[in-house]
């Protein structure tokens, strides 16, 4: 039962991937006076690019054809570990908050190899680029994830959810710390503005899509797939483990509808306020990025010693 | 019995010594008795670490008042594991790899001597149970590798790294010998029971351990006395390089925790936030450095002070943890720094080996000389990417497993008392973080840009897939101890849990679960990883994927030129370097390095915008050498200039100095 309800979970996580990435199109369209695509416009492209034939550089060599496969796998693993509807998964107790950022940084390898390897120069840069931001990223989303996990002196996210959860509403002043570091780096590794322009294609400009300009068919499909899911899995992470309330503690129907019900308005409220964020604010240049991230591990940090000093009980 | 197979281990590699100076025919001799040398020895560090009895012995061997006390305990047995598995499967590579140098007996014989002199000190080093035995092992080790790296010392460059070298081994040593002098004046002789046993004050102690960190960190390369390491590493022959670089470094932090965990009485949290500190700041510098070189076995060398500054900072929380009287978190430290020190020497050992097999490939070290080698040599790439992998501490693999444990002793802080500590070693955590990050971005410039791509130079392009058996099975076995012990840590995590036990005398947590199919450090409900249950999702979820979409009905791929936005003929040059691919780190962490960067334009018929040629040239340097190294120098060279000019050359003069030194002398012993 458990474990039925554990792969139903993930099923759902990786279905409802493209539907956000429609809904954020929506909203983003819709601020900025424009017509919107359907929602059903990402299924449609991936089922699209699934049915063209794949074309392949005569340069590229098997860990082209293979890293699409390894990304797109990594994200479902990571899919499995963030509780999305309910806590207390048996698949999310195989791995913690470090694993998934272990998978996070799988994923990121080979798509950086994956760019190098036809040996162009627009993939060399995306690589060389997406390397330098997540290594800047990723110790900042580690303090802001140790942070809560400190609290709760737990690193699995069920843990750690639960004891928000028992904890009730109070506020913690590290958790807000936390919680803005979370975004911003959410924003950075999902590649948004004001970090990546996911629709450019202007080369001073592009990262995440200098690396798989050569992709086609269905392997653009699964890596333009694990992107919507990478952007849904943060969204999630930072939903639930801020604001749990709503989630399934118990394994009944209606506490899991009524979790999904809750988790679909938190993904509306946090997609509402990206798609502003992405019409107000400007992409800054390359080299900002590193202050940009140096404030969200800033944030992590603060948030760490606000912990320490003021929560912590000794 | 598991005495004498460490004993045998000695022996035949001795034995393989002294075959090679006899310079027969039968070179594959030296081999084989190195090969036996490395089994015997996994056979001593296995049965040790089961067994778990601390065995003694006394050699009637050195000074007639002096005999050689020998002492294996599990410590030294799992040290004494990673020498075997390293000479082992160096036994299997190094035979087509020297066969260059087996043209010409003579300088086979020299290397072959060395090495198994080599190889033989170090494991001396790990069975001395007195202070004298330790230092004769010690330097017969540091000797015998100055010879290996002098090797080919018909270049200049090699001769000094070589220099450079002994002088550092040498000064460490002194550093060690006055840490055993300082504890063995409070002592009653020199064995480490004397020690042991020494009643010692805390001053006197915390000076030995400056002395004794110093001494081993020399060794072990620890940032800012590491810069041995990059010059010394490259110069050797690949094979000895990985014996360096994946064992002796190893060897040297043995030293280090026999000394500061085990001889010294007590341990203080000072000296652990030093460690600490060293540690972070090895860890990071050791990181951004190799990031920026071109020269492979340059680059692997500073990654390996990034993974000693690893290992030296979970060191350190190991020691907070214990002086503080949080024992069984000390242990679950000690187990993740030694666990980190065993993979290490594994990925190491290969990611040496896979330059050698490069090198001899292509005749280049240079990554930007490099590209699409794993068109050329398909077996090299797969074994060297998973070594990339397990360095970058990627899931499924042991690297990963030995920074998991460290992050879950670092996020354990909250037992701590001191609020300076609880904010320090979060944010060495965090340095943890981006250290791995950024040798995960390190690793895919050195794999995407040496196997990926297209061939930049005529040498890469000619490459050709190794022939020999052995030289691919070597780092292939390697390949698959990294990729084992990535799924099955407990295997060797419960025989480190017998010796941190026995060294600290703690056990683990007794919530913690490290069963084949959990890890648990601290208890199951706190954090918990299985890495072969992800094995197994990964798989099936792969194999889904791949039905789904290769299945019957999926379009074949077509092959076509690389899209070249429309301009015609891509050339290899338009690829990324070394140095491009590094820009945007360079540029963030300028501060880090002495950058030298020129760009020479040449103007047609003196135009301003009509460029002819443009030359760029990088040159970046270690801050060490121009802020620790040169002052010193130029310290000792002024010294030497002021005692120098007591020497007039006049014999008379010398006549007086004898004298006066003889009337002081007499005057001392009167009193």
């Amino acid at each position: 039962m458990n474990w039925t309800i554990a792969i139903f979970q993930t099923v759902l996580f990786v279905a409802l991937a493209p539907l956000l990435a429609g809904f954020l199109k929506f909203c983003k369209c819709r601020l900025q006076n424009r017509r919107s695509p359907s929602f059903s416009q990402p299924y449609r492209d991936l089922l699209k690019l699934t049915r063209k034939q794949p074309v392949i550089s005569q340069d590229a060599s098997w860990l082209f054809c293979v890293a699409p496969y390894i990304i797109f796998t990594m994200m479902i693993l990571a899919a499995t570990v963030i509780p999305l509807i309910a806590v207390d998964m048996p698949t999310s107790e195989s791995a913690d908050v470090i694993v998934l950022v272990g998978f996070f940084a799988f994923a990121r390898f080979f798509l950086a190899l994956a760019g190098l390897d036809i040996g162009t120069a627009f993939g060399g840069m995306g690589s060389s680029r997406e390397m330098t931001i997540s290594s800047l990223a990723e110790p900042a989303m580690l303090m802001a994830v140790f942070t809560i996990t400190m609290t709760a002196s737990n690193t699995d996210l069920s843990g750690a959810i639960h004891h928000i959860l028992n904890e009730g509403a109070t506020l913690h002043p590290s958790f807000v710390f936390a919680l803005f570091a979370l975004i911003l780096v959410a924003v950075a590794e999902t590649g948004r503005i004001p970090v990546d322009n996911p629709t450019t294609h202007l080369e001073l400009t592009m990262i995440h899509e200098a690396m798989i300009l050569e992709y086609s068919g269905r392997h653009l499909a699964l890596i333009e797939w694990a992107s919507q899911l990478k952007l849904m899995l943060y969204g999630v992470l930072i939903a639930n483990l801020f604001f749990p309330w709503g989630i399934a503690q118990s394994f009944t129907i209606g506490a899991l509808s009524f979790a999904l019900v809750a988790l679909v308005l938190k993904l509306i409220v946090l997609s509402v306020f990206l798609a502003l964020a992405e019409t107000v604010v400007a992409k800054m240049r390359l080299f900002r990025v590193q202050e940009y991230l140096g404030f969200a591990y800033l944030l992590g940090l603060l948030g760490m010693l606000s912990h320490i000093i003021l929560e912590s009980t000794r | 019995m598991i005495l004498t197979l460490a004993y045998g281990a000695i022996l035949l590699s001795l034995a393989s010594a002294c075959f090679a100076l006899l310079q027969t025919r039968f070179t594959a001799m030296v081999f084989l008795l190195l090969g036996l040398s490395g089994a015997l020895a996994i056979a001593a560090g296995i049965g040790e670490l089961l067994d778990q009895t601390v065995l003694v012995d006394n050699l009637k061997l050195g000074l007639p008042w002096q005999t050689w006390k020998i002492r294996f305990d599990g410590l030294s047995a799992f040290f004494f594991l990673i020498i075997g598995i390293a000479v082992f499967a160096v036994s299997f590579y190094a035979p087509h790899y020297t066969h260059n140098e087996q043209k010409n007996p003579a300088s086979f014989a020299v290397l072959s001597l060395f090495t198994g002199l080599f190889i033989a000190g170090m494991m001396l080093v790990l069975l001395a149970d007195d202070a004298f035995m330790f230092m004769i092992a010690w330097e017969l080790m540091s000797v015998a590798s100055y010879f290996l790296v002098a090797f080919q010392h018909e270049n200049s460059a090699n001769r000094r790294a070589a220099f450079l070298y002994l002088l550092m081994a040498e000064v460490g040593a002194l550093l060690i010998i006055l840490a055993f002098g300082v504890v063995a004046s409070f002592a009653d002789g020199f064995t480490f029971d004397a020690l042991r046993a020494s009643q010692i004050s805390t001053t006197w102690m915390s000076i030995a351990f400056v002395l004794a960190l110093m001494g081993f960190g020399m060794k072990a390369g620890l940032v800012p006395i590491h810069v041995w390491l990059p010059e010394a590493h490259p110069v050797a022959p690949s094979h000895i390089s990985a014996l360096m670089s994946g064992v002796m470094l190893k060897v040297a932090l043995y030293g280090l925790i026999r000394f500061c965990f085990d001889l010294l009485p007590e341990v203080h949290w000072q000296w652990g936030v030093v460690l600490l500190i060293v540690g972070t700041v090895s860890a990071l510098s050791g990181i951004l450095y190799a990031m920026m070189q071109q020269n492979l076995k340059r680059l692997l060398a500073y990654s390996s002070v990034e993974n000693i500054g690893i290992i030296v900072m979970v060191l350190g929380l190991s020691m907070i943890f214990l002086a503080n009287n949080h024992k069984e978190l000390a242990a679950l430290g000690l187990l993740a720094a030694l666990f980190h020190a065993f993979n290490h020497a594994l990925f190491k050992n290969l990611l040496f080996l896979g330059a050698g097999m490069i090198h001899h490939q292509t005749h280049e070290l240079n990554i930007d000389m490099l590209g699409g080698l794993i068109k050329r040599m398909p077996k090299t790439s797969v074994i060297f990417l998973i070594g990339c992998m397990s360095i970058s501490s990627l899931p499924l693999f042991n690297g990963f497993v030995s920074e998991w444990l460290a992050f879950q002793t670092a996020l354990q802080v909250g037992v701590l008392d001191n609020g300076v500590l609880r904010s320090l070693i979060p944010v060495s955590a965090a340095a943890l973080a981006l250290t791995a990050a950024l040798a995960a971005a390190c690793f895919v410039k050195v794999f995407g840009l040496i196997f990926l791509g297209v061939p930049r130079s005529r040498h890469a392009e000619k490459a050709q897939e190794i022939k020999s058996f052995g030289m691919l099975a070597a780092p292939a076995m390697l390949a698959g101890l990294c990729f084992f012990f990535g799924i099955f840590p407990s295997v060797m995590l419960d025989f480190l849990g017998g010796v941190t036990n026995h060294i600290l005398d703690a056990a683990l947590p007794q919530t913690s679960v490290l069963t084949p199919l959990w890890l648990a450090p601290v208890s199951m409900q706190q954090a918990s990883y299985s890495p072969l249950l992800i094995l197994v999702s990964v798989l099936i979820t792969a194999l889904i994927l791949f039905f789904v979409l290769h299945g019957k009905g999926a379009t074949k791929a077509r092959i076509a030129p690389t899209w070249d936005c429309g301009f015609g003929a891509l050339s290899p040059r338009m690829q990324y370097t070394s140095s491009a691919f590094t820009m945007p780190l360079r540029r963030i962490f300028a501060t880090v390095f002495l950058i030298d960067e020129k760009v020479e334009k040449t103007m047609r018929e003196n135009t301003k915008l009509n460029v002819a040629d443009v030359r760029y040239s990088l040159h970046i340097q270690d801050h060490s050498w121009v802020h620790v190294y040169q002052p010193i120098e130029r310290g000792v060279n002024r010294v030497a200039k002021q005692v120098g000019r007591i020497q007039t050359g006049n014999i008379r003069t010398y006549i007086g100095y004898s004298l006066a030194t003889l009337i002081l002398l007499l005057w001392v012993v009167s009193l």
